[in-house]
């Protein structure tokens, strides 16, 4: 009898499960699948999770909505509510609403669904931008993976566009009043603005189409563009293989980790069902979108804090901040309405701008090898500072967003902070790049710092001479490997004109943009520590010149005393 | 002992014992006897003790006759109810310049709240305090007050009435727990940056019906925790805090070595 | 002193430079249950414990789902949607917890290597693509065939057009963007209160009063969906100020207000939210989405905010019953601004 626990006989299947492997194999060449992924090594680190809550939280958000489908009505046509809350009874209003109300107070299970779905698409979002912030601060962005940022970059997008849809389905006065401003948006567009409108709603606003349109795109074309998206965002994982941090035996060539099956299978497999039960923990108990709060959509009624879901409180932080004067009329009585406009479209802007960073990052190094390391953010302090400056822009703006409700909880005027946020959204982002670049620079010395002297342990050591000096620990090879494995980027070095014009060549001046833009890049940087350097810390008492170094105070004279040395 | 007790004997202790007892008789009686029902007519005695209360607190700023002066507007005409509003929850007298009056702990007991209404009520006719069965919640509707309260109150106070925000540091305060009357007289007198609201615009049912929607409030939210009733800015906070928080968390655990 | 740092800024040329070695895969360090038995047993009752919990909680969610019913309260929908969902809680986390605990503790944690391959394709395997690719290319033909190129080209360019066009026009309905302009009130129609469609006094307004006022029409056409997109256009709201306080009117509409009676168009003209916010004593009208500011007394004219233009005035009188009616419809576009407005 073949045993069959440890290595199943590939080629005479006994077992069921063998037959059965064997069935599927004949028909479908599985065994090359298998070969290839079963033991398909991952690094191990938590800040990889990320990608995977918004992964797994979407499959919550497609578990939760098929169960919304069955209930929820699409229509806008009218009839009178009778049922619960006691506030909504006896209330003219859409089917749409009307069937939000029963899915919520009848539909046994039907308001936690409800309520797992909203939490899941705020989780959703939120853990799409932190994703995107750890690629982007370790350069996970860099060749060959340019493309799947792009696509990650989109799936933020079109989250966005899911969100919007999905919030507005219930047709409340919240959402319709958000469906409002966005039809003005759209209205001041010059030229085809007014046609939009009247494309999007088929009439005037709110028009009896737009609740079946907005369904049409929330469960079938933006989740099948989502799927379509994050299948090929998965499938450049698979193929480019996941990057790693630096530390010891990591490099460019390898992967270190663990294997697919069975600790990636427990753990990946395992976080889909803690993401799934901490969304289900928060539908359960945290009211979300209590839509007849609200009330059925009427152009009339508004609440005070009207604000969307917080992924799209920039949009409307940017629109509470600027100022009115910017319409103008010009000749021939067209309206430009740039007081819409410009914030409108300024911060979408300024995102598509942020999603072209990798190629900009790569014409400043000159860097296109590929990287399959990560970095530590210290290590890249302007690419640092200029992730940091657009998280303030965006927080900022959303700050700004909900200015009314500052305004209510620190009994602040709201016109104060309108106008402070208005200095701020200039002076802020700015700021975050200086200071988050001065304190990646200051991590950096501070890592030089430990690898030339190492740990302090507290232990004061006093000589017979009458001196005192504290004992220092010096850094094991791990702990040193994973703070000079780096590499400082130099700003890219200007070659000398040639041709004919000289540096007034117009290709010439284009060089020389680029290497100026090089040095605000990588003019202030601190190279990794050198084992002649460590060496020279170590002697006692002398200075030791390094080639091409400043004469005065590179390196102090290092008392790092072994543990075992006693006083001289 | 004895000798201390024997000097005690003064001649006047009778008349200052009897004395003592009538006080203890009268502070037992004023504690112990069951108060009055409040009048529905005020009694002269109210309005003229209503009058010395007005010019003792209130003529500084109103006038020593209620017309009013540079820094506080004319009290003829405003009536009783809205007296009753100001005085009962404490922003009258008003201690502190602001964008507002802040509501604060009443100064005024209730026998001197109706008193000094009593005398507005007297120099010119104004809106009255409402009886108890006009402010019953139980008897209103709250469907209708929903409606009433979107179309009418929820821009300024929050559309389950939780409060908002004015221009220039102003501020509709939160209604959770403003009493049925004060929720009607301020509707009714349109207190400081509220508008009035008279009866011809929303009336006295529809106003009863405002009172049940927002008891109905009281009840808390069908979905959990309210998270403040504030809306997509607050659920987005607790999305990253608690959301975020607890998944980020596990994911720590996930990628940490086990012992 | 120079005005160098005192960090190492030389570039030093790569390669000409030793630099550290790689230490290698840090030494595995051995958890509890691999060198100790009993911490094996304990860890693998762990996570047999919480698996158990997983099946209990899906029968306790079981239960709850058949047990406790939502009664028709607030209270009885909350009590049953949280009983549910901490029970659903307990059954995914059981799982979750116990296969990551399962993995953390008991399934191997040494580390592997796997060898990465370079993304591009190797020399030899691009040459016969990029064959492959040519041998196609000579065989259609269509090297040398460049009007057939061409007319390929545009046909595959085109054809989308015989969906999209449809597609996109019978989305727009009649695309008369020319309802735009027009609102429900007309010379004679009756303000009435919003939302129960009573007809209003000017007697009964009074001075701080804020009225959110529709057009008057019939209640047949109250209960339609066209209602809601012409009450979109209607809204208006209306105060009344001491005659006093008002500035001087802009010409021509010094007889746009009775007895101190003004009423304005409630749709904000930054980007359509109902300008609801009447605050009596500033008479400033205040938008809850982007807080745009009115004045009231000075033609709605904007004091603060993203808004650049007045709100439109209403023209109102009174009729013979003393109820107030309209002398005629908006003089311009309500709402947010657009292109063609003022054409």
């Amino acid at each position: 009898m073949t045993t069959t626990t440890t290595r199943p006989s590939a080629t005479n299947p006994t077992t069921p499960l063998g037959r059965s492997s064997d069935y599927l194999d004949n028909r479908t060449g599985i065994g090359h699948a298998v070969k290839e992924f079963a033991r398909k090594v991952f690094p191990d680190h938590w800040s990889f999770l990320l990608g995977e809550i918004a992964l797994y939280s979407f499959v919550v958000l497609l578990i939760t909505g098929t169960f919304l489908t069955m209930f929820f009505v699409p229509s806008m046509s009218l009839s009178t509510y009778e049922g619960q809350p006691a506030t909504m009874h006896g209330l003219l209003m859409s089917d749409a609403f009307a069937s939000t109300l029963r899915l919520s107070f009848e539909v046994r299970g039907g308001l936690l669904m409800r309520q797992i779905h909203h939490w899941a698409a705020l989780v959703f979002m939120a853990s799409i931008v932190t994703h995107m912030m750890r690629i982007f601060f370790t350069g996970a962005f860099r060749r060959p993976r340019e493309f799947n940022w792009l696509i990650g970059f989109t799936l933020l997008l079109t989250g966005l566009l899911a969100g919007f849809t999905g919030y507005s389905l219930p047709d409340d006065v919240l959402s319709g009043n958000g469906l409002a401003i966005a039809n003005g948006v759209v209205k001041s567009i010059p030229v085809i603005g007014s046609y939009m409108s009247y494309f999007i709603f088929g009439g005037d606003f709110p028009g009896e189409q737009i609740i079946p349109r907005l369904f049409t795109l929330h469960i079938l074309l933006i989740p099948a563009i989502i799927l379509a998206l994050v299948a090929l965002h998965l499938m450049f994982v698979v193929v480019h293989k996941h990057t790693q941090y630096p530390g010891g035996g990591r490099k460019d060539g390898n992967v270190v980790g663990f294997p697919l099956f069975p600790v990636y299978t427990a753990k990946a497999g395992g976080f889909f069902f803690v993401v799934f039960a901490v969304l289900s923990l928060m539908g359960a108990t945290m009211a979300i979108n209590t839509v007849w709060n609200y009330g059925p959509f009427d152009p009339s009624p508004i609440s005070a804090g009207a604000q969307p879901d917080w992924y799209m409180l920039f949009l409307e932080g940017s629109l509470r901040l600027m100022p009115g004067q910017a319409e103008f009329v010009s000749w021939g009585d067209f309206t430009w309405s740039f007081n819409v406009l410009v914030p409108a479209v300024l911060p979408v802007l300024l995102l598509m701008g942020f999603a072209l960073y990798p190629f900009l990052e790569a014409k400043v190094t000159g860097d296109d090898r590929e990287h399959h390391v990560l970095d530590r953010p210290r290590n890249r302090p302007t690419r640092t500072g200029i992730g940091m400056a657009f998280l303030a822009f965006f927080v900022i703006l959303a700050f700004a967003g909900s200015n009314d409700l500052i305004a209510t909880h620190f009994h602040l005027s709201i016109n104060g902070i309108t106008w402070t946020f208005r200095v701020l959204i200039f002076l802020g982002p700015w700021f975050a790049f200086w200071i988050t670049k001065r304190i990646c620079l200051g991590l950096q010395r501070k890592d030089r710092e430990l690898v030339l002297h190492g740990h302090e342990t507290g232990r004061i050591v006093r000589f017979a001479s009458g001196e005192y000096i504290e004992v220092h620990r010096p850094l094991d090879e791990q702990e040193r490997w994973l703070r000079v494995n780096y590499r400082a980027h130099q700003p890219l070095e200007l070659p000398a004109p040639t041709g004919p014009k000289g540096s007034k060549d117009k290709s010439y001046k284009k060089t020389k943009r680029w290497a100026t833009l090089s040095r605000f890049f990588y003019e202030d940087r601190i190279e990794p520590v050198t084992p002649a350097e460590l060496a020279a810390s170590h002697s006692h008492g002398e200075h030791d010149a390094l080639p091409g170094g400043e004469d005065h105070a590179l390196v102090a004279p290092d008392h790092s005393v072994d543990a075992t040395e006693q006083s001289r | 002992m004895k000798a201390l007790a024997a000097r005690r004997h003064h001649r006047f202790a009778p008349v200052v014992l009897l004395l003592l007892a009538l006080l203890v008789t009268g502070g037992v009686y004023a504690v112990l006897a069951p108060s009055q029902a409040r009048a529905d007519t005020a009694s002269t005695q109210d309005i003229e003790t209503g009058k010395k209360l007005f010019q003792a607190n209130c003529a500084t700023c109103h006038g020593l006759n209620a017309q009013g002066t540079a820094n506080a507007p004319s009290l003829i005409g405003v009536g009783a109810a809205a007296v009753d509003f100001q005085v009962s929850t404490g922003r009258m007298p008003m201690a502190m310049d602001g964008p507002q009056a802040q509501v604060k702990p009443r100064q005024m007991t209730e026998e001197q709240t109706s008193q000094l209404a009593a005398y507005i009520a007297s120099i010119g006719t104004g809106p009255a305090i409402p009886t108890d069965e006009q402010v019953d919640g139980s008897k209103g509707n709250p469907a209708t007050g929903a409606e009433i309260f979107r179309t009418n109150c929820a821009m300024c106070h929050n559309a389950t009435g939780q409060g908002g925000a004015l221009s220039e540091g102003k501020y509709a305060p939160s209604l959770e727990r403003t009493s049925a009357r004060n929720i009607y007289q301020a509707m009714l007198t349109g207190p400081q940056s509220m508008p009035v609201f008279n009866d011809a615009n929303i009336t006295p049912e529809e106003k009863r019906d405002v009172i049940a929607y927002l008891e109905a409030q009281r009840d808390g939210s069908a979905g959990g925790a309210t998270l403040g009733s504030l809306g997509p800015v607050a659920e987005g906070i607790w999305a990253w805090v608690v959301g975020l928080g607890l998944l980020i968390g596990a994911a720590v655990w996930i990628g940490a070595k086990s012992s | 002193m120079s005005s160098k740092t005192t960090d190492v800024t030389v570039p030093h040329p790569e390669g000409d430079l030793e630099r550290f070695q790689d230490p290698g895969i840090p030494e595995h360090r051995p958890r509890m249950a691999d060198t100790d038995p009993k911490a094996d047993k304990r860890a693998e009752r762990q996570v047999v414990i919480l698996f158990t919990i997983s099946v209990i909680g899906t029968l306790v969610a079981l239960w709850a789902y058949f047990a406790v019913r939502p009664d028709g309260t607030t209270a009885g929908v909350r009590t049953s949607t949280m009983v549910l969902g901490i029970a659903i809680f307990f059954a995914l986390a059981g799982i979750g917890v116990g296969a990551i605990h399962w993995a953390k503790t008991l399934m191997s944690d040494h580390e592997v290597v796997e060898d990465r391959h370079a993304t591009r394709s190797p020399d030899d395997v691009r040459e016969i693509a990029v064959q492959k690719l040519a041998d196609g290319i000579k065989e259609s033909g269509v090297g040398r065939r460049s009007v057939l190129k061409g007319v390929v080209v545009s046909a595959l360019a085109l054809f989308p057009l015989t969906i999209a066009v449809p597609l996109i026009s019978s989305v727009g309905g009649d695309w008369n963007v020319g309802t735009f302009r027009t609102t429900l009130w007309k010379k004679g129609t009756r303000l009435t209160y919003d939302p129960t469609g009573r007809p209003i006094k000017a007697s009964d307004v009074t001075i701080g009063s804020a009225v959110h006022v529709i057009p008057e029409v019939t209640e047949e056409f109250r209960q339609t969906g066209e209602w809601i997109s012409e009450k979109a256009k209607a809204l208006v709201l209306m105060v009344r100020l001491d005659p006093r306080d008002f500035k001087p009117f802009a010409k021509g509409r010094e007889n746009w207000t009775y007895d101190g009676i003004i009423a304005f168009s409630k749709i904000c003209t930054h980007v359509g939210c109902p300008v609801a916010l009447y605050e009596q004593q500033t008479h400033h009208l205040l938008c809850p989405c982007h807080q745009s500011t009115f004045d009231v007394a000075d033609g709605a004219k904007v004091v603060f905010g993203p808004a650049k233009r007045p709100l439109p005035q209403l023209p109102i009188t009174v009729d013979s019953e003393g109820y107030l009616v309209a002398q005629d419809g908006f003089d311009e576009p309500i709402g947010p601004s657009y292109w063609e407005r003022l054409r």
